[in-house]
């Protein structure tokens, strides 16, 4: 028989020593020692063996404490999700709205966007090229970087010209216009009327700046002498309207007033 | 008696009489054909027609020409239409019922409580208890004296779909998106045992057997998006039943009063099964799309059951079966029961599943997917609900396009018939409620004031309150 085979034998016919249970005791309550003592002077494979199987450990001691936490708390529900639907639309795709619209709002915003209609939506874009001219300057004429504007253009009354010698756009005396010819749209008549300012191109922010005036341009014009008045019984003095020609050939601005 | 009268008729002159023959609207003579002066109108066929059929009490009747009610005198409507005298007139007699709901006109109550969309709303079919179900997960039960929130009913894991009261008001059932049914007892708020599990994907509709063939309620059957209808048991809490045979998803269930289960799926076909084993009886195909709605020419009555106009109560479940089945032998009458079905292929058929697998008439008409289809309370007359933002009216016997309601400017999504037949309430995607006029065919009322669509409506059974609920998350009451 093998050893242990025997030592179980013996204490079975004789009955174990009297501090066995002693010994015991103070044998595991020592272990703790010994596995701090391996930790730090096993060394090489040994050393790695040894940290690996404490790993583990304490990764499942780790989990089995999850596991009880997790016992004791509620059951997580099914997520209640929101903008809940009727059983017929559940089936079929709908956009999902960001918040609740109400009619009105939906009205208004119809209101408004009604606003803003003019009557040339859209118009051809010019191109660069087409818009302006190189002009070539200094002695020699090698310096190229001022442009000559090509269209049409609207200056104020107080407007100076910068000097020339930093003068970048230059929009010609013979291409500058003051008046325009406008129509009202329901009256069906035409006035000559005075330009006040170039609200907005279509061709770009720069070209609003610059005062040029193409098809579809919004300017202000000065409708003091039609007699018009605001609800409050003022004057209106100012105006929009909408060039509908292309002034650089025809040589006048012909617009419709936007009532 | 009728021959001096003819003779009489005769001898002054043959143009001041009119031939006329009355006709029954399933299509039964009435006695042999008749001379009537030209000064008779509707109140005098109304008393002709009430000697002639024996009535006891005095029955109102509206009477039709060619699909067209007669509103003047006989002499006055032959010079309209310019009709030959020497030709029978048939004239279509319709029993109206003899109590008159008044339209709602006001809301006289707005009920917040709900934290989502309103999904269901129904009242008892006694009228007296409303109920209504919510994507906040919560049944919810409202005193309709006081117009305030009674009893918060809590226990569904998700969206509550659809909920249904038992014909005889003692039960709620309702079904959620998680797939699970609950019972709940109206007189307490609670829930009556654990949740009914079985189907495992959302609960699309649920229907409950009627009262004249099981007093007290107990079974009722649910369909769902797995393709599965079951059958359940109330005491027992168990599936007694379940009807498989679809092969996509069950979107709604009629329980029939002749005993029979008609289901309508997303497979574009629509099955009709045995109740006590479960057997699939007939087949209806014809449909070529998705079939979302489906409507029974006795489903007023088999929802109200025993209570009617007269507001009695029932101490016994006996009497209660007795009244229920009296009444619905009186609705029916001789003909058999109708089902019409609305699908997503813009059509709706009508069946007589009974009689035959082939549908008696193909209704077309909508220019987009049908929604909501429901009969009238009398049978008369068949409402059908659409996307393409009208509600159409139809002959609920033969068929046949009557009348068109256009005045809504989105889908419509549901409607609701006041318990005597003659106005018709529908819910709109355009946060608006209309009542319309069956007589005249017109709007009759204009219901604005909720701020979003509204989902779910209905009409009382006792006619004075309407409920609808939407994706604001009130409930709003109108009554006269």
């Amino acid at each position: 028989m093998p050893q242990g085979d025997h030592i179980e034998l013996h204490q079975k016919r004789h009955g174990r020593r009297l501090d066995y249970e002693e010994r015991k005791r103070k044998r595991a309550a020592r272990e703790v020692h010994k596995r701090s003592r391996d930790a730090r002077q096993l060394l090489g494979a040994k050393g790695k063996r040894f940290a690996k199987k404490r790993y583990a450990e304490k990764a499942q001691m780790k989990k089995t404490l999850k596991m009880h936490d997790e016992s004791t708390s509620r059951q997580k529900v099914d997520d209640v999700q929101e903008g809940a639907l009727p059983p017929y639309l559940l089936d079929r795709d709908q956009t999902q709205r960001a918040k609740v619209l109400s009619n009105t709002i939906k009205q208004k915003r119809m209101e408004k966007a009604g606003k803003w209609e003019v009557p040339l939506p859209k118009v051809r874009p010019v191109a660069e090229e087409e818009m302006f001219k190189v002009l070539r300057t200094g002695k020699r004429k090698t310096k190229q970087w001022k442009r000559m504007v090509t269209k049409a253009t609207f200056v104020g009354p107080g407007f100076t010209r910068k000097p020339p010698k930093y003068e970048r756009f230059i929009r010609p005396t013979g291409l500058r216009f003051t008046k325009a010819h406008v129509t009202h749209p329901e009256l069906k008549c035409t006035f000559n009327l005075d330009i006040i300012s170039v609200k907005k191109n279509p061709n770009g922010q720069m070209y609003s700046t610059l005062g040029v005036l193409t098809r579809g341009t919004i300017i202000e014009v000065n409708v003091s002498e039609l007699g018009l008045v605001t609800p409050a019984g003022k004057v209106v003095w100012g105006k929009y309207a909408q060039v509908t020609n292309n002034p650089e050939n025809d040589g006048c601005i012909n617009a419709v007033l936007l009532v | 008696m009728e021959s001096p009268n003819q003779n009489q008729q005769q001898e002054s002159s043959s143009g001041s009489s009119v031939m006329c023959q009355l006709v029954s609207p399933e299509g039964d003579h009435l006695g042999a054909a008749l001379y009537l002066p030209h000064n008779v109108g509707p109140p005098q066929l109304q008393e002709i027609v009430n000697h002639l059929l024996h009535n006891e009490d005095k029955l109102p009747y509206a009477f039709y020409i060619g699909d067209e009610e007669l509103s003047v005198q006989l002499g006055a409507y032959m010079q309209q239409k310019n009709a030959n005298v020497e030709v029978t007139l048939r004239i279509v007699y319709q029993p109206q019922a003899i109590f008159r709901i008044r339209p709602v006109n006001r809301c006289s109550a707005t009920i917040a409580g709900h934290t989502e969309a309103v999904l269901a709303v129904s009242f008892s079919p006694d009228g007296r208890c409303l109920a209504s179900g919510s994507g906040d997960t919560t049944v919810r039960f409202w005193d309709l004296s006081t117009q305030t929130p009674l009893f918060t009913c809590k226990g569904h894991k998700n969206w509550v779909l659809c909920i249904a009261w038992s014909p005889d008001g003692n039960h709620l059932v309702s079904g959620s998106k998680s797939g699970e049914l609950i019972l709940w007892d109206p007189k307490t708020g609670k829930q009556l045992g654990t949740p009914l599990t079985g189907h495992r994907k959302w609960i699309t509709a649920v229907s409950w057997e009627p009262v004249h063939l099981q007093s007290p309620c107990r079974r009722f059957v649910s369909t769902s998006k797995d393709g599965d209808a079951r059958i359940w048991d109330m005491t027992t809490r168990k599936c007694v039943i379940a009807l498989t045979g679809h092969t996509n998803s069950v979107t709604c269930v009629k329980w029939g009063g002749d005993g029979l289960i008609y289901t309508g799926s997303e497979d574009c076909s629509i099955k009709v099964w045995e109740t006590s084993q479960g057997k699939l009886v007939k087949t209806l195909q014809g449909h070529g799309h998705w079939v979302n709605s489906l409507a029974l020419s006795t489903e007023y009555v088999l929802r109200t059951g025993a209570y009617d106009h007269t507001g009695k109560t029932y101490s016994t479940a006996e009497e209660m079966k007795e009244a229920a089945l009296a009444r619905y032998k009186k609705m029916r009458g001789n003909a058999p029961e109708r089902l019409v079905s609305g699908s997503d292929d813009f059509t709706m058929f009508l069946w007589e599943p009974t009689i035959s697998k082939q549908p008696k008439a193909r209704m077309t008409g909508h220019q987009k997917l049908v929604n909501h289809v429901y009969f009238s309370p009398d049978g008369q007359w068949l409402a059908s609900a659409s996307f393409d933002k009208s509600v159409k009216l139809w002959n609920g016997i033969t068929g046949k396009f009557v009348a068109a309601f256009r005045g809504h400017v989105a889908d419509v999504y549901q409607i609701s018939w006041s318990a005597d037949s003659r106005l018709l309430l529908s819910g709109s995607k355009d946060s608006t409620l209309k009542v319309w006029d069956i007589r005249t065919r017109k709007l009759k009322q204009d219901l604005p004031g909720h701020a979003d669509e509204v989902y779910a409506v209905d009409w009382s059974p006792d006619g004075e309150k309407v409920a609808s609920g939407g994706k604001d998350r009130v409930l709003k009451l109108w009554m006269n």
